[in-house]
């Protein structure tokens, strides 16, 4: 701890860390393998285990006429939020009040974990989460600096702030993903689902995090996807590994799980020589069969999957993307179409599926002038709830957005809440803020009854006034001041104009979509081009469709980057090689095509707007579209999966084994020779795609 | 990120900077500090006296002197990639300037300051190169101008002296020729995975003189002279076998975005297609 940065630097600089390095466990199947042990006392490096079965999945491989099998590797990523972490903490000791700011997504949880750590009564902590940099998930976690800042400014009776470099950032803020999956995929010879199993190996990191263990669980569940699957059987292995822990990154479980039931309903459609959309139609429930029950368990609340990729087929220009393939193939040009539909579990949750508590709270207050505060548990960080929120209860309250102010993040302003994560913001928080609403609406027509001399019953609310079956009305600036002044209140009304409501959802809902993606590879160099992206995405209703956009077009671009270009590699000593901006690649703009947005609109029947939650689903189709789209336009090369990120080397490396699976006398040849042949002839090779 | 401390200058003259450089050992030439203040942030640069040369007027010029183009040292990226006089006379330096880094880089960052770092995955050195152009450096005791083909020696590693102060760099024109660079950016860096500049002088259907900058491939940046000679005189069919020799001479590095095989590779590519951009030739 010093006066300033530079001090403290100066300070971390001379002194001099002798490190003895033990050996160190890097690898999750040399892990599972025996020691070196991350912790010796379990002997093992085996976390945990998990199985999810349900169905006659023995029956099903055995009457199969085709079994689609394929392993792959869903990389490590770093969530990257643009504010690494921070804390600043402020003790007064005489006030009784220890405030800790944080950039954090859950503001509330945090204050009940400081307090514990710390030993101070919980009503003597604040925490504020202020304007917060972005998360991904990877502030939904209560970090060892939360408590370690406070504590030095109780300590020093000094105001003491941390923040974290982007070095330490990529180094000890949770990571995502990291799995390595095998799966098989049951089938009738007309292309019909008859089962999928699957093997999935979690690396946790050295620790358990919050959500470590749950994340591969929650991926397990999601394996229907949007398809009708009669038998499963997912068997979880966590492994421990001396890495940063991985824990809940955009999409958290429902990438991981999209990616493998989408990539292996594009090798069933190519193995059946079906088209990839034709081989989903084929699969989906129709939207008569909602609410469906998922053989993983789940009640999917309501969907319309035909008509969703019907749309994106359209919007793509399918037929003639498929065509234009076709003539390329002919002249040594390769490109490629990725279909990937998807099915995400938002709205979380139900609390009794959740570890904390997967209510939300929300309050309204109509202040004496009429403006109105809105007070929220969710705690958004960029998504823009502060926003749908006041469009949301200005529309109930028939007034202008501009007249309400959503306040979040600050626990001695804000009722307890839980925060935001899992696309839940709207759909629970938001629907707390409806509900607290509804409550005052009542209040209002009761007292509005009072003074126009009708029945609650009869007063309508709108346009800034409230208003009798009759002619008789009050303005809404005029009931509120009543309400307050309280001279003319009817007997038993409570004076003021506020109301909290806690709002603990039913079921999760269950936003859906299709993506499509055109892309031209590069045979001679592995470059892939993307040429076009069409998305369509039902969240439910739409409160506001920019921020709905900018939801989805930045999810599109984050799981694109893992598809293409995101990888945290450790070496095999356990030192994290791409720990920069400047090794890990996140996409610039020009990365990037334009994207094509549509929707198709079912309301969710779980909460009262119908809204279903939009944060994380371009991130969960765009990762095994964009793979999708490379490997379909490689097939007649030979190639069948490439594993993320599709690094040029990678994809040509494909090419190249390909190529040489194809015709074994040269690559008996060119693995012969010390340097790869001359590129012209390489390229020619590629460049005819020829099949025997 | 913090840097260590470091004290500041800002002459007004050449004269002042290099008395101040030659003042103390420790000292280091600040240019756009787009290589120097990230190492300074990492603390792998504990430089004891920076020596700011933005200050210094007339060393940010592009004009023409005698048959060449001379470029002041402190010329932007941006600048060099949008003059007007570079586009008509001499491209070359021109194209590799507009695939470097980003805007905010090409926006701050100065061919003198990337030149004097020596980058084995910068683009100048591939494009100075090919030109043979000519790198002046000034020291207290004089003027000394190197040949690009002399100029690096290393990783990180040049012809400049602890003394000397990089001033200017001598492009030929090369009208009646033609240029191309081609490159592999690094998607986190923007860095040269693989970069090419070529050079080609084509009269009556054959390849009069060829000039391959290869960067990025090797520990240094080199003159890919075995693809020169096999096109020297040939035809314009040469260039497919021509080009496959592109890192024959060196030894290809390989890290985490690629390995030295797909360097190779990469590079054998970049030199057909550059070489048949050059001459005109559009890809099959």
């Amino acid at each position: 701890v010093a006066e300033n940065l530079y001090a403290a630097r100066d300070a971390a600089e001379m002194i001099e860390v002798d490190y003895e390095p033990l050996p160190a466990v890097v690898d999750m199947e040399k892990a599972l393998g025996g020691a070196p042990y991350v912790y010796d006392e379990f002997k093992s490096n085996q976390a945990f285990t998990h199985t999810l079965k349900n169905g006659d999945i023995d029956a099903a491989f055995k009457k199969a006429a085709r079994v689609i099998k394929q392993r792959m590797v869903n990389q490590r990523l770093a969530p990257i939020a643009m504010e690494p972490r921070a804390v600043l903490a402020e003790h007064l000791p005489g006030e009784k009040r220890l405030t800790v700011w944080s950039s954090t997504q859950i503001p509330h949880l945090l204050k009940t974990q400081v307090s514990l750590m710390l030993g101070l009564p919980e009503n003597a902590v604040r925490v504020i989460a202020p304007e917060v940099g972005g998360g991904f998930g990877s502030k939904l976690n209560v970090y060892g600096e939360e408590g370690i800042v406070p504590w030095l400014a109780m300590k020093l009776g000094r105001p003491v702030k941390w923040s974290e470099t982007r070095r330490e950032n990529f180094m000890a803020t949770i990571h995502g993903r990291d799995t390595i999956n095998d799966l098989e995929l049951a089938l009738k010879k007309d292309g019909t689902i008859l089962g999928l199993r699957g093997r999935i190996l979690q690396d946790c990191g050295a620790y358990h995090q919050l959500l470590t263990p749950l994340i591969p669980q929650l991926t397990a569940l999601m394996h229907a996807g949007c398809y009708k699957i009669p038998a499963i059987q997912i068997d979880v292995v966590g492994v421990f590994t001396n890495k940063m822990s991985t824990d809940a990154y955009r999409g958290a479980g429902r990438p991981e799980a999209t990616y493998n039931v989408e990539r292996m309903m594009d090798l069933a459609a190519h193995e059946l020589g079906m088209d990839a959309a034709q081989f989903r139609l084929k699969n989906f429930p129709q939207s008569k069969e909602f609410p469906y029950t998922t053989i993983t368990g789940l009640t999917y609340d309501s969907a319309k999957y035909q008509e969703s990729l019907k749309k994106a087929l359209n919007l793509s220009g399918y037929q003639n993307l498929r065509k234009r393939q076709k003539n390329g193939w002919k002249n040594g040009k390769y490109y490629g179409v990725g279909v990937s539909t998807y099915v995400e579990i938002c709205a979380i949750g139900p609390s009794a599926a959740t570890p904390a508590g997967g209510w939300e709270s929300g309050t309204v207050r109509i202040e004496p002038t009429g403006k109105v505060t809105v007070l929220t548990g969710a705690s958004p960080h960029g998504q823009g709830e502060e926003t749908t929120f006041a469009q949301l209860i200005a529309d109930e309250l028939g007034i202008d957005p501009d007249d309400v102010n959503v306040v979040h993040g600050d626990t001695l302003a804000v009722p307890y809440g839980i925060g935001t994560f899992g696309s839940r913001a709207t759909a629970v928080g938001g629907t707390a803020a409806y509900m607290a609403t509804q409550k005052l609406k009542a209040k209002m027509a009761t007292l509005a009854a009072h003074l126009l001399g009708c029945k609650p019953a009869d007063i309508t609310i709108g346009r800034g006034r409230l208003t009798a079956k009759g002619k008789k009305s009050i303005s809404f600036g005029e009931l509120v001041l009543a309400a307050y002044t309280a001279r003319n209140i009817p007997p038993g009304f409570e004076p003021g104009l506020e109301a909290t409501h806690f709002f603990e959802p039913s079921n999760f809902t269950f936003p859906f979509g299709a993506h499509i993606a055109s892309v031209e590879v590069d045979a001679e160099t592995g470059e892939v081009k993307i040429e076009k992206y069409v998305a369509v995405d039902d969240c439910g209703n739409v409160i506001n469709p920019m921020l709905v956009d900018g939801q989805i077009q930045g999810g599109i671009a984050q799981g694109m980057a893992q598809a293409m270009w995101e990888e945290l590699v450790y070496n095999e000593d356990g030192q994290l090689v791409t720990g920069t901006l400047m090794d890990y690649a996140i996409p610039k703009a020009h990365f990037l095509p334009d994207f094509t947005l549509a929707r198709t609109v079912t309301p969710s029947p779980v909460n009262p707007m119908g809204v279903k939650g939009v944060g994380e689903a371009g991130t969960i189709a765009s990762t095994p579209c964009m793979v999708n789209a490379v490997c379909d336009a490689l097939a007649p090369l030979g190639v069948r999966h490439i594993e993320m990120p599709l690094k040029p080397e990678r994809v040509w490396r494909a090419i190249r084994d390909a190529q040489a699976q194809k015709s074994p006398e040269a690559g008996k040849k060119r693995g012969a020779a010390s340097a790869p042949p001359p590129a012209t002839k390489s390229a020619r090779r590629a460049a005819s795609g020829r099949t025997r | 990120m913090i840097p260590a401390t470091f004290e500041y200058e800002s002459p007004r003259t050449l004269g002042e900077a290099l008395i101040l450089l030659a003042s103390r050992e420790d000292a280091k030439i600040l240019a756009g500090g787009h290589s120097l203040l990230p190492a300074m942030k990492l603390r792998l640069a504990q430089p004891g006296l920076l020596i700011d040369l933005g200050s210094i007027g007339g060393l940010d010029h592009i004009r023409e002197s005698g048959g060449a183009i001379s470029i002041g040292a402190m010329t932007t990226h941006v600048a060099i990639a949008g003059s007007d006089l570079l586009h008509r006379t001499s491209p070359l330096l021109a194209l590799a300037a507009a695939q470097i880094g980003d805007t905010q880089v090409r926006n701050r960052g100065t061919i003198g300051g990337s030149l004097a770092q020596s980058h084995p995955a910068a683009d100048y050195p591939a494009a100075v190169l090919a030109l043979d152009a000519e790198i002046v450096l000034v020291s207290r005791t004089g003027e000394r101008i190197v040949p690009a083909t002399r100029f690096f020696t290393g990783m990180f590693a040049n012809e400049l002296r602890p003394d000397e102060i990089l001033t200017e760099i001598r492009v030929p024109k090369t009208a009646g020729e033609g240029v191309s660079y081609k490159k592999h950016h690094h998607p986190a860096s923007g860095f040269a995975v693989v970069g090419v500049a070529v050079r080609v002088k084509v009269s009556g259907g054959k390849i009069e003189n060829a000039a391959v900058g290869i960067t990025g491939v090797a520990d240094i940046a080199y003159r890919a002279s075995a693809v020169e000679g096999a096109l020297r005189g040939k035809p314009l069919s040469a260039i497919a076998d021509a080009a496959s020799y592109a890192a024959n001479a060196v030894e290809p590095l390989g890290d985490t975005y690629a390995s030295a095989e797909y360097r190779q590779h990469l590079a054998a590519v970049l030199t057909r297609r550059a070489l048949e951009e050059a001459v005109g030739k559009k890809r099959s």
